[in-house]
């Protein structure tokens, strides 16, 4: 069995913390609750990066995320006015009790495969700073440079699409 | 950090994936079923993050001469999420745009009565 170390029980906590903010997301019928539990949700994820040393990663989840994308949700949730319950419906719907069983059945048969061969392992290889911003940076500008260059090129489709989507005439 | 496996941080991933398949079949309100897809892709990066960190497959590359991280493993994990991250941020714009548009012509935005891409 695996020793209850301190680790894992910070570990514990942060993870049911993002658990119940997760949990949140799908089972608030406002839609500006779940968005805040979704922020909720990336922040502490963020934490649990940290535990994994990756920092850089860590930061950029809490500005990508929590900062951009959340952001540009909320306004548009606020914008549409969809915090009005009145255009929610999701209440006395048999679709509700077919999704939870489908997902616990999801749930329990890849944890019940998958996770088993994974618990003896718990010393991680990488080195200490493979998560630091140098090392990344040089991955990402060595190794990765030609997917980099075209995830620029679709950040860029996607500010065109979105600017010509938004519009009212173009 | 040490003593936590790493079948801990894949469970978490799983609850998490999990959780946005449930949602994005059981909410009606578009921008919801948005959020539980970030959820989704959260988990994957999670779980890529949880397998570059405790890499117990290949060996480590450390190059002699300078000490830099070269091995392709050790890093693909953290690029991948990288890429996930602007793959996400772009979604997120575009499909926000759609439901703004699909909101302007319709004034009502329940999924279920989506049934046409023409307005």
């Amino acid at each position: 069995m695996i020793p209850i170390t301190p680790e894992l029980m910070i570990f514990g906590a942060v993870a049911s913390l993002a658990a119940a903010a997760a949990v949140g997301v799908v089972a608030f019928n406002n839609a500006v609750r779940s968005a805040l539990c979704l922020v909720l949700n990336f922040f502490v994820l963020a934490f649990v990066y940290f535990t994994l040393n990756a920092e850089m990663l860590g930061i950029m989840q809490i500005i990508v995320y929590t900062g951009a994308i959340m952001v540009l949700f909320l306004f548009v949730i606020m914008l549409l006015n969809l915090g009005a319950p009145q255009l929610l419906r999701d209440k006395d719907d048999p679709k509700v009790f077919a999704g939870i069983s489908l997902g616990v059945a999801l749930f329990a048969l890849l944890g019940s495969q998958l996770l088993p061969s994974f618990l003896k392992i718990t010393t991680p290889n990488a080195p200490k700073d493979f998560g630091a911003p140098a090392n990344l940076g040089r991955a990402l500008f060595t190794n990765y440079v030609i997917p980099f260059e075209a995830v620029s090129v679709l950040l860029l489709v996607g500010v065109v699409g979105s600017i010509l989507l938004a519009k009212r005439k173009i | 950090m040490y003593g936590v496996p790493l079948a801990a941080y894949l469970a978490l991933g799983l609850f998490m994936f999990t959780t946005g398949v449930v949602g994005v079949i059981i909410r009606r309100n578009p921008i919801v079923i948005f959020m539980c897809v970030e959820l989704m892709l959260n988990a994957v990066n999670l779980t890529f993050l949880a397998f570059a960190r405790y890499q117990f497959a290949p060996p480590v590359a450390i190059s002699a001469e300078n000490g830099h991280i070269t091995g392709q493993a050790v890093m693909g994990g953290q690029a991948m999420v990288v890429f996930v991250m602007a793959v996400a941020a772009a979604e997120v714009a575009v499909g926000l745009g759609i439901i703004m548009a699909i909101f302007r012509l319709r004034k009502e935005i329940d999924i279920d009565d989506m049934n046409l891409l023409k307005g």
